[in-house]
This record gives structure tokens, C-alpha cells and sequence, in this order.
């Protein structure tokens, strides 16, 4: 039988911020751009983030955070992904975040990182370029 | 500035010029323009001061009083906050408007899991009354007036803001607050909800009625389109959403036998001033007047001072960018030209460095700089209402007027606001529309300088701003102080104290003074947020595409 | 690079995947195992097929409920409060929640389950949403191959989720034992589900948002259906085989009014259909209809690629190029050949 793979994305909210146009509009992006997107809805704890990427057997995890937490946030999750068996699953987070974040959340493992005002197109290759595995 | 669409021809003038209402506009205006919109001196202007307000609220407007300027302040803990209110209390702000961080605005004290990397972050960090005496400690409550940016837990801090005042020796009749407390548009935009709908909404309506029974200098509800636009929804639907909202809390409150008269005068606004500047001028204008008109035509509000559209225009935020951020200096400067040739009562502006993270003192100082040079140095307070009479002006208004009452009963048909909101609708329409909108901007379809026209290469990771740093040890000290205020406080009286308010939840007595009482025992936020989330549960919020 | 691309990566990250791809973990209910086999399924992925092989004989044990109905109507939320009244029973519940995917990109965005997340933390509870893939009606047979992964790892009720009642195998009804058909009050809204041709295959008839107006006006159009529906029931009878009466309840999913009753209908209709022996029956045909569709791809598939690389073929696109036979008599010619062998 041919085989027909399409990216999975959970799109999630971790933790108490509720600003969701940033995840909701990457939502709709990375549907028109063929992918299958899966979305938490706010107000995500970790496990719920791990549990859900766990049943959706997704790909990518994007994290949307925009309250400044995301070194915090996204340290407790790598460990968590590992513990799991989820550390094959590119970790990447948007926001608001400060350019001079960004070494250290790679240095993290996070795959990708999409500061707020990238563009859509920016976001799909960066998470397409995940898939086939160019960096 | 960016969000109207124009068509240009080969020579790159403009052909048609469409704004995010949908009003469409030509390239001049004359005496004809208004006749043909039916206008009318009397019915749609009149006098400033006088019915139906869209010239402004006061006869005099700036000339007898500028502008209240109120910067969204308050990050760490409360001592830190209470220096920074000092600060700019210091240097002439007249107005608090107080920042809470996100355990705080969902109802988790400090110490709980879900606070973790949270506490203090983006407000200041309240557990429990101690916290609010440090933070308000040497304000002068009753000159200085505090908006509480907090929603569903806007209850709760109304009443330690009594609690405070109690403690500090002012009555309850001497104090003013505004809590935002508008949780409807919580679950169309921001997202700091808890309670389900229907639970939501009667707190904002207990809250209403304890301010009019026992709060006189209070505002109970501050209805914020502010956030519906920031979501996505064009300035028509931004008005049209808030004043939709607004007729489900007063369904609310009349159905406790309350009559309109009596409350609606507390109701006020926070409205957005980015976008396109004519937009925004006739927005706030046709806003004023169907406030108006709403009031004493559907509800019979006669008392003129009732049927006032008073509020917050500022802020800007969705307007700002992440590039070249000094532009946002410039940008809200234009922003705030707006608010001003709008006769706006109580501003505020997003400093320049908010696509990155919460104001500098340095950052929120430039912003009152900018609010008080359009007052005391170009002119803003020599006239009232100074593009009164405008052909385009008063044409567009009208125009405006048109395309929010559409939007309005678009909102009727699906059973009014807060059906609209559980079944989703809202949220629905508002998500495409932002999509829409932010690949117009990506495709340079809509102008914004520095992002999509005159860019500079790799300028962003080179912008040198001076950040707001997140300090690790201000949830240390919150806990430590929640901590130590378990071990001396009355457990006595908070359980007692919170068994009453469990009861109150539970049947359909007014939460208010319960809460007060809990406050004045040193119940913390999590406990009292703990009693509502037990009774109410919580939402569920619908898909959105 | 991701676990189901054979790429480097999948053995320098995570060299246990390929382990816990097993019957084993996946009998053991292990959540990440069931989890990848279902995405393998998705992806027509030949290691699935292998797998579902050696899993099929542990399946047949799961109460199979289908909960079909217009967009809007609320099946979200009423499966949010059904999976916490089958909890209540200790039952392990899992959810197929299938969503249109998008006619343009061919992408989806999933959000059912954002009313079901306060239960993706049970270790009980599993949700898979699934894109419909430009199946028709919504349905595929990956859905049915998830329902026995969920089955063979223990879930004792599996809820399929769907917006249309689907087509040909993989209908609703040829994946649930049994049915539930949710509408809202409304007068259009009970005749849509005649109009959607599903009115036969319903079980239980769920009115949610029954705070509304109009409710009983519903309650009744429905009921006179039903009546019409059981007086002519030769159509009835063979897609359901049993006499049971349809249900018609009320509820507020919202507040979890009336679930209670959905809930318990639905395991007396499963009572029911034990008593009388029909469970078995229903299953029976099911498996059948599985086998045919099974039987239809592959011998499709088979057949097609054997054509393709024999060497008839080749000399037949040449006799089609070189106007020697039309293409209507030529592919009859061809199958033709192939059957007499």
C-alpha cells in the first residue's frame, strides 16, 4: 500500500497565559501548509503537553509562550520528553522572546525557535526542514 | 499606520483606499457627503458636553482637565511595585493601573505548582491581603484612583482593595477603583479565564451590584474591546463586541431588580488606538454617541452624566513591532494623537519595548513624556473636539456608526454575546480575521514600517533594548511571606470565612462581603479562587477554526 | 527526522522504539506503543499491516460507540462528560475524534480534543484525533485499524467521533456496534439527520443544548421519525439485526445534564444486544465487511501491479499510442486476460 505521511503538530499552551492569537494563527498556517495540526487549547500543564503529544503521536511539539518563561518552561519539558520516550519529537517554541534567548534554548535542545513577528513561511520550512532532517 | 488597504495604479497613486471596518474611502469630502449620510448638526453633533456626546462629555474637555494618564504598571513582588507606583506617581502620573502576574490573575497563590517560573513575572504577585497593604503602602487612596487589571478573579481584588483602604484608616466611600473585570472578553481574547460562562458572568454581576450598594466611587466593570481588537477584530466589531458584552452583564445585574439608571454610570471602557488614525478618531466618536443613544433609548437612562461613554483609549500594543523597536516611540506618539484629537478621558500607551517584554522605568517614563507633550506643548488642549465639522471626519463617523450597530446584530442573531461565545462564533470569526490580516502584513499588503518597508538586514538580532529582568528571587520571597503568614494568621476565622463564601457561591447571596471578610482574615487568592473553582468547575473553552 | 522515518536519528535518540513496537507492549496498554502503531496505520506504513496481523486475534473485546452529527451540535463536549460517567464506571475509555481535512492543502487542524483535555492527564483515558484525508464521509479504514489497536490494549469502550456518517465499509454504522446521533433544537436541525441518511442507522438520538427553545418541538419531530422509521423496517432490520426500540434523550452536555442516561443507554443497548444474541451477529458483519474492504485495496493493489510490470501492458499503451486500440477496449482486454488465467 502507498504510504502517505503528513507532518503532526501539537500546537500548545503551557502554563497560566492566555494571549492564544499568536497560537491560534500558526494553527491556521501550518494547516494550509498540509500539515496535521493538533491544538491543546490554554492553560496546559507539562504533563498534559507530554500526555497529549504522547496519544496524537506527533512529530513536532510548538510551544506558544508569551509571558517571558519559555527558558524555564521549555528546561522542565526536555527533561520530561526524555523521561517519556519522547525525545524523538522536535521540541520548537514562538513568542515573545528575546533574540538573546535563542542560544541558550538551542543549546536546550529545542529544535527551532520562532521569536514573535517571523514570518508564516519562516515557521513551515523551519519545521519542514525538521521533517527531512536539514538543519 | 498600516491596516487599511489600498489599491495603488503603475504610478503608485492611490486608487482606492478600504479601511478594517470595511468603510471605503474617497479622495476628498465636501458638503455633499454629508447630506447624503443624512447628517445632522443637532441630532449627531450638538454641542461638546451635551447629548449625544460625540464631540466629547464635558463642555470643556482638556481645557478644563487633560487628560488622565494611567501607565499598566506592577511586576516582582509588592514592594517592588509600590516603588514603581511611586515613581511614577513622582513624575506626574494621576492614575494607577495595576499589573497582576498570571497566578495571581488564575487564582493560584504563589506556592502553588502551576506558579512555578510565573511568580512575578508580567505583574505583581498577590497572595494575600499583607501583599496589597506593602504594595499600596504611602498611595493616598483616596486622590489617587487604581485600575486592577484583572479579570476572573476581579472580585477577590476588588475586595482587598476595600480590605486595604479599611486597614489603612480611608472608608469605603472615599476610595476609587476600576477592575477590569470583563470576563466575556477574557474568553473571546486574553484568556485569563476560570469559571465557566454562565458563573463568570454572575460574579461580574455581584460585583456590580455590592459597587452599587456599598462602593459609590467605584467602577465595577471596565469593558475592554481593547483585547477583542488585539485579537483580531476590526475597530466596528471592537466597539460592537464590548457594548454587546456590555448588555448581557446589565441583563444580569437588572434581573437582581436593579434598574439600568442605577449602575450602567459605572460602567467604563478600555478601547485600542492602533490602527488607521481617521479610523480610530471616528470610531471613538460614533462610540460615545451610540453609548448614548443605547442607554437612554433601550434601557431609559435619563440622568445625563449616565449616558456617558467614559473610559481608557490607549495602549496600542498589536500596533507595535519587534524590528527597529525605537519606531514604537514614534509610532505610539501617533497613536496617542489619535486618543487625543478624540477627546479620550484616561489614556495610556504601550512603551516602546513591549514586543519584547514588560516596560523599563525608563521606557514608561518616555511614555508619559509623550502623553503629557501632547497636552502642555503642541496643543491638544486648546479646543474641543478640533476636527468637529469635518467633512470626512463627521462623514466617517457616521459611517462608523453604521458598521457597528451591523456588527452588533450580527451578535443578536446568535443569541447575544454569551452564546456567541460558548458556541465558539466569535472566537471563530476573530481567529480567521487575524490570520488574514497578519499575511496581509506578511505579504507587504498592509505598510509597517520597519518590517515590511525599510527593513534593514538583520537589524532585529542586533537591536540593542534594555530588557525588564525576571528576578528568580521574587517567587522565593513570595513563598517565604506566604509561609510565614500561614503560621500566624487566624485559621479560625479564614475557614470560617471561606465556609461563608462557599455558601454564598453555592446559592445566590452576592459574594462580596464574604470576600471582604475573607480579605481582613488573610485568606489568600488560592483559597478564595479554590472556593469559587470548586462550586463553579471550569471552562471549557470551544474550538476556534 | 522523526520515529517513523527510517532516518539516523530514530536509533541515536530513542534506540527503544523499534522495542516497544511490539504485541506485547502494545497488549500491556503501554500508551506510546499504541500511540505509533495507530501513526504507522495512518501512514499506510507496511510494518502496521504486520502488526495489526498479530494483534487482530486479541481484538473483539471493546464496546464500539459512534457518536455522528452535525458540526456545532456539541459531540465534543457531550464526549468530554461521557468519558467522565464511563470513568465513574472504571471503565478504560478511549476516543477516535475524526475531523475534515482541509479540500485545499489537504492539512487539518484537530481540535476536538481541547474539550477533552482535563482527561489527557487519566492514564485511562486515550483520545487520538485523526484527519479525515479526503475520505468521504470522514471515515477510513484507518479509523477501524485504530479501533483495534485501542481494542488490544484494553479500552473497554472505544467512542468514534465524526462530523459525517461516512460511506461503503467504513460507514458509522460498520464500525460501531452502536449509534448515537446528536442534534441541537432547532426545525431545521432534526431533519438534517434524515437528510444525511442516517436517521436509519441511529440508535440513540441525543438532543443536546436542550436548554434551548424549541426543544420539544425536536424531541417530537424526532419521535414521529422514529415511529415512520420502525412501521416501514425492512431497511432497519438489516443494518442493525435487532428490534431494539431507538432512544431519544435529552441533553446539556455543557453542564453534563442527561449524560448520565446517554451513558447508561448506551450499555443497555449493549445489554441488550448480548441478551438476544445480536452482539455476535453485529460482529460478524463486521468483520466481513472489514475482510471485503481489505480484500478490495489489496487485490486492487495486487492486481494493478501486476498488470503494470507485465509486458502485455507495455505493448498495449504502445497499441493505445499508436491508435491500434481505443483505451475502453483495451483495459476490458486486459482484466479480461487476467481473470481467464
Amino acid at each position: 500500500m502507498k504510504t502517505t505521511k503528513k507532518i503532526r503538530v501539537l500546537i500548545a499552551k503551557p502554563g497560566l497565559d492566555g494571549h492564544d492569537k499568536g497560537a491560534k494563527i500558526v494553527c491556521l498556517a501550518l494547516r494550509d501548509a498540509g500539515m496535521e495540526v493538533i491544538y491543546s487549547g490554554l492553560h496546559q500543564t507539562l504533563d498534559q503537553i507530554i500526555q497529549t503529544a504522547t496519544e496524537e503521536a506527533v512529530d513536532v511539539i510548538g510551544l506558544s509562550i508569551m509571558s517571558g518563561a519559555h527558558l524555564p518552561i521549555c528546561e522542565k519539558l526536555l527533561a520530561m520528553m526524555k523521561e517519556k520516550g519522547l525525545d524523538d519529537i522536535h521540541l520548537t517554541v514562538g513568542g515573545v522572546i528575546p533574540y538573546q534567548d535563542i542560544p541558550q534554548l538551542k543549546e536546550m535542545g529545542v529544535a527551532q525557535v520562532f521569536p514573535g513577528g517571523v514570518s508564516f513561511e519562516h515557521i513551515v520550512t523551519g519545521i519542514n526542514a525538521l521533517e527531512t532532517g536539514e538543519k | 499606520m498600516g491596516v487599511a488597504k489600498y489599491i495603488k495604479d503603475e504610478k503608485g497613486a492611490i486608487q482606492e483606499v478600504t479601511y478594517q471596518s470595511g468603510i471605503k474611502v474617497k479622495s476628498s469630502y465636501g458638503p455633499e457627503d454629508l447630506e447624503k449620510a443624512g447628517f445632522e448638526y443637532d441630532k449627531d453633533l450638538g454641542q461638546p458636553g451635551e447629548y449625544p456626546f460625540t464631540r466629547s462629555l464635558h463642555p470643556l474637555s482638556y481645557r478644563s482637565r487633560a487628560w488622565t494618564t494611567r501607565q499598566y504598571t506592577g511586576f516582582g513582588t509588592p514592594a517592588e511595585t509600590n516603588e514603581r507606583f511611586k515613581l511614577m506617581i513622582k513624575n506626574g502620573q494621576n492614575g494607577l493601573n495595576v499589573a497582576f502576574d498570571l497566578p495571581t490573575q488564575m487564582g493560584y497563590d504563589s506556592d502553588h505548582p502551576l506558579a512555578q517560573g510565573e511568580v512575578g513575572r508580567v505583574g505583581m504577585a498577590i497572595d494575600s491581603l499583607k501583599d496589597f497593604e506593602t504594595a499600596f503602602a504611602g498611595i493616598p487612596l483616596d486622590k489617587i484612583g487604581s485600575g486592577l487589571t484583572i479579570n476572573a478573579v476581579a472580585t477577590i481584588m476588588m475586595a482587598m482593595y476595600q480590605a486595604t483602604a479599611e486597614k489603612f484608616g480611608y472608608s469605603k466611600n472615599q476610595i476609587s477603583t476600576t477592575p477590569q473585570n470583563d470576563i466575556l472578553k477574557e474568553m473571546i481574547g486574553r484568556g485569563a479565564w476560570i469559571f465557566p460562562v454562565e458563573h463568570g458572568v454572575r460574579l461580574v454581576g455581584d460585583s456590580i451590584e455590592y459597587a452599587v450598594k456599598e462602593l459609590p466611587r467605584s467602577n465595577p466593570v471596565s469593558l475592554c474591546g481593547y483585547h477583542i481588537r488585539e485579537s483580531g477584530a476590526t475597530p466596528a466589531q471592537e466597539i460592537a463586541y464590548a457594548f454587546s458584552i456590555a448588555k448581557d452583564y446589565i441583563a444580569n445585574v437588572t434581573q437582581r431588580g436593579i434598574k439600568p439608571e442605577d449602575f450602567v454610570g459605572r460602567f467604563s471602557f478600555n478601547f485600542n488606538v492602533y490602527g488607521n488614525l481617521w479610523e480610530q478618531i471616528a470610531k471613538f466618536r460614533a462610540a460615545r454617541k451610540l453609548w448614548a443613544i443605547m442607554l437612554k433609548e433601550e434601557y431609559g437612562v435619563t440622568d445625563k452624566k449616565k449616558l456617558f461613554l467614559r473610559g481608557l483609549f490607549g495602549g496600542g500594543g498589536s500596533g507595535l513591532t519587534k524590528e527597529q523597536p525605537e519606531n514604537n516611540i514614534m509610532r505610539s506618539a501617533y497613536y496617542a494623537l489619535g486618543a487625543a484629537l478624540s477627546g479620550a478621558q484616561t489614556t495610556a500607551l504601550c512603551s516602546f519595548d513591549e514586543a519584547y517584554t514588560i516596560p523599563t522605568p525608563r521606557s514608561a517614563l518616555l511614555s508619559l513624556r509623550t502623553l503629557e507633550m501632547l497636552m502642555d506643548e503642541v496643543g491638544l488642549r486648546d479646543t474641543v473636539d478640533p476636527l468637529a465639522g469635518s467633512y470626512f471626519i463627521e462623514t466617517l463617523t457616521l459611517e462608523m456608526e453604521e458598521k457597528i450597530l451591523e456588527e452588533m446584530k450580527d451578535v443578536e442573531k446568535w443569541g447575544g454575546m454569551t452564546k456567541a461565545i460558548s458556541s465558539g462564533f466569535i472566537q471563530r470569526k476573530i481567529s480567521a480575521q487575524a490570520y488574514k490580516y497578519e499575511k496581509g502584513l506578511q505579504s507587504g499588503e498592509y505598510k509597517k514600517v520597519g518590517l515590511n518597508q525599510s527593513t534593514e538586514d538583520g537589524e532585529a538580532e542586533k537591536t540593542d533594548v534594555e530588557l525588564h529582568e525576571y528576578n528568580e528571587e521574587w517567587a522565593e520571597k513570595s513563598k517565604a511571606n506566604l509561609k510565614e503568614l500561614k503560621r500566624t494568621r487566624n485559621d479560625q476565622e479564614v475557614s470560617q470565612s471561606l465556609a461563608a463564601l462557599e455558601k454564598a457561591a453555592r446559592g445566590s447571596d452576592n459574594v462580596m462581603p464574604h470576600l471582604v471578610k475573607c480579605c481582613h482574615a488573610y485568606a489568600t487568592v488560592g483559597e478564595m479562587a479554590g472556593v469559587f473553582r470548586e462550586v463553579f468547575g471550569e471552562w471549557n473553552e470551544p474550538d476556534f477554526y | 527526522m522523526n520515529w517513523h522515518m527510517k532516518k539516523k536519528r530514530k536509533s541515536v535518540l530513542n534506540p527503544n522504539i523499534e522495542n516497544i513496537l511490539s504485541v506485547k507492549e502494545i497488549l500491556s496498554g503501554n500508551k506510546l506503543a499504541g500511540a505509533r502503531v495507530i501513526r504507522l496505520i495512518e501512514e499506510n506504513d507496511p510494518q502496521a499491516f504486520e502488526l495489526l496481523k498479530q494483534l487482530y486475534p486479541y481484538s473483539g473485546k471493546a464496546f464500539i460507540i459512534g457518536i455522528t452529527g452535525s458540526p456545532g451540535v456539541g459531540k465534543s463536549t457531550l464526549i468530554n462528560s461521557m468519558i467522565q460517567e464511563f470513568r465513574k464506571l472504571d471503565k478504560k475509555t478511549a476516543v477516535v475524534a475524526v475531523d475534515p481535512s482541509s479540500p485545499v492543502s489537504g492539512g487539518a487542524i484537530l481540535g476536538d480534543r481541547i474539550r477533552m483535555q482535563k482527561h489527557a492527564t487519566d492514564e485511562n483515558v486515550f483520545i487520538r484525533s485523526m484527519a479525515s484525508r479526503g475520505e468521504k464521509g470522514g471515515l477510513s479504514r484507518a479509523a477501524k485499524d485504530a479501533v483495534i489497536v485501542l481494542d488490544t490494549m484494553g479500552y473497554e469502550i472505544i467512542i468514534i467521533e465524526t462530523v459525517g456518517a461516512g460511506q461503503g465499509e467504513f460507514e458509522i454504522a460498520n464500525l460501531a456496534h452502536s449509534i448515537g446521533i446528536v442534534t441541537i433544537p432547532g426545525a431545521g436541525d432534526g431533519m438534517q439527520a434524515v437528510k444525511a441518511g442516517i436517521l436509519e442507522k441511529g440508535d440513540i438520538f441525543i438532543v443536546n443544548k436542550s436548554d434551548k427553545p424549541d426543544v420539544d418541538q425536536t424531541l417530537h419531530q424526532l419521535n414521529m421519525m422514529l415511529e415512520m422509521r420502525n412501521s416501514s423496517r425492512t431497511d432497519f432490520q438489516t443494518t442493525t439485526g435487532t428490534d431494539w426500540t431507538p432512544k431519544v434523550l435529552k441533553t446539556s452536555a455543557q453542564n453534563g445534564n442527561g449524560v448520565k442516561e446517554v451513558v447508561d443507554t448506551f450499555l443497555s443497548h449493549f445489554d441488550f444486544m448480548e441478551k438476544n444474541n445480536t452482539f455476535d451477529t453485529k460482529k460478524d458483519e463486521m468483520e466481513i465487511l472489514y475482510f471485503n474492504a481489505l480484500l478490495k485495496d489489496l487485490a486492487l493493489e495486487k492486481l494493478l501491479k501486476y498488470i503494470k510490470t507485465s509486458d502485455r501492458y507495455v505493448e498495449t499503451i504502445k497499441e493505445i499510442q499508436s491508435c491500434k486500440i481505443d483505451p475502453l477496449s483495451a483495459a476490458e482486454l486486459l482484466t479480461d486476460k487476467l481473470i481467464e488465467r
